[in-house]
């Protein structure tokens, strides 16, 4: 059972394709997207904001994507007054995009 | 709580921040001196009056191109063109000045019309005296309606900001309270409260800009955005914020953008008029 668990996250790793990757970072990057530069600092990211932390060893911090993934639907669920909009949750992105962008802050060094 | 965030150092400041910066309610006194106590442990070295320029007191470096902008000011021909306009004669042959003996009174407003039972604001006023003398109103975007502000905000620079909420009259506390609830709530598809950007994140950068803080937003007005390419209200300003956020724009000098004006100005109380001023 754990093998074939194992097994099949490998298989999704190696799913990622860099073109998915590149895609997350754009939709992470543009400014009528997740304009994340906006408040983040991001590898390659032009004159970030400093309103959250750098976006950095991003996985090192949540226990899986699940998580991850959950604090960007709906930042407020974790921090009441945090200043980060809901981006799920108020439909700023898809489900769709926000699985690219999860994908590609995972990766982040 | 199913998750390990990570309660970092900066996430613990901001909620320690926070203890000052939400609305009590107290009264709005407190308020001001909250807001005061909580902006001057942020910026120690700014004293009030700084406050009237903005963000530019708290960018040094967005402040060297200000500056370089504002020794040849772009709003210096409305101000030209505001005083012929207050000098000229209605077709009663009466003219503003004879609503206004004194031009120079732009610091006294926002201010609580107790007969009205409203807020006043300056370009109210100004239509007020036009009504007086049977002249039909000015669009609030007209220029001869921001040229008339300029000049009476230049004739006023220096003179402490005087909106006060008067103790004898419960709906003036009410106005000044609806403008304090409309700052402190999110709105919009992006979910921010005005006090989300200008107090919990004031002197931060969103993107490359400065965010500034509450205090002196009624003090600079008109302005002239390099942006706009023209002169521009308070209320213009305000509208740009709210859809910055994806919010419902609301008309220029609506009950509710007024009494936000009026929670603004009473925040900022002695705070020197600087108007008319450039903003990029
Ligand atoms: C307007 C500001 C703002 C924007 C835009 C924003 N964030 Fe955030 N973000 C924050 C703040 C502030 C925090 C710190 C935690 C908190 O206050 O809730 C944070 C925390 C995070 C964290 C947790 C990081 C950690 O180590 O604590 C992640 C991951 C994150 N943001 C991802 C994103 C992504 C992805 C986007 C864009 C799709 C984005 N953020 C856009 C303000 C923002
Ligand atoms: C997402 C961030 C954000 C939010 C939310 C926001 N603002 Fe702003 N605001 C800015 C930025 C950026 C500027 C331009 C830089 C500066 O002066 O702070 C600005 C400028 C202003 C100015 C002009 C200041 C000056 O000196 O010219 C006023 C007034 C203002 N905002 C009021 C408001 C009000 C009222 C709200 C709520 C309805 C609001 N803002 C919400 C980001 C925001």
């Amino acid at each position: 059972m754990k093998a074939w668990i194992l097994l099949l996250s490998l298989l999704s790793a190696c799913g990622i394709t860099q073109e998915r990757l590149d895609q997350g970072k754009r939709i992470a990057f543009e400014r009528n997207k997740g304009n994340c530069l906006a408040c983040h600092a991001i590898a390659d990211g032009e004159s970030p904001g400093t309103i959250g932390p750098a976006l950095s060893a991003v996985a090192s911090r949540f226990e899986n994507k699940r998580q991850l993934r959950a604090f960007i639907f709906d930042a407020s669920q974790f921090n009441p007054e945090t200043s980060m909009p809901p981006f799920g949750k108020n439909k700023i992105l898809s489900e769709a995009e926000l699985d690219q962008v999860v994908d590609y802050l995972w990766q982040l060094p | 709580m199913p998750l390990t965030i990570p309660l970092n150092k900066t996430l613990y400041l901001a909620l320690l921040a926070l203890l000052w910066v939400l609305p009590s309610h107290a009264g709005p006194r407190q308020d001001q001196t909250g807001l005061r106590h909580y902006y001057q442990q942020l910026f120690p070295q700014l004293t009030l009056a700084d406050y009237r320029n903005g963000v530019y007191t708290i960018d040094t470096v967005a402040r060297e191109s200000w500056q370089a902008i504002e020794e040849f000011p772009p709003y210096e021909p409305a101000i030209e063109q505001g005083e012929i306009l207050f000098n000229g004669a209605f077709a009663n042959g009466r003219r503003y000045a004879d609503c206004f003996p004194d031009p120079g009174i732009a610091h006294r407003y926002p201010q609580w019309d107790k007969t009205r039972g409203e807020v006043l604001t300056l370009p109210v006023a100004i239509n007020d005296c036009r009504f007086a003398n049977r002249e039909s109103p000015l669009s609030y975007q007209h220029s001869d309606m921001l040229k008339l502000q300029a000049f009476m905000a230049y004739r006023s620079r220096g003179k402490a900001i005087d909106t006060t909420v008067p103790e004898d009259d419960p709906h003036a506390l009410a106005a000044y309270q609806q403008g304090q609830d409309f700052y402190y709530r999110r709105r919009g598809q992006l979910n921010f409260a005005c006090a989300t950007c200008h107090i919990q994140n004031a002197g931060k950068k969103i993107r490359s800009e400065t965010l500034s803080a509450l205090l002196g937003h009624t003090a600079n007005w008109p302005v002239y955005r390099l942006k706009w390419g023209e002169l521009g209200s308070l209320h213009r300003r305000f509208a740009e914020c709210l859809e910055q956020i994806r919010a419902q724009p609301l008309p220029e000098q609506s009950v509710e953008l007024r009494d936000l004006e009026y929670f603004l100005g009473f925040i900022g109380q002695g705070i020197p008029v600087s108007g008319p001023s450039v903003r990029k």
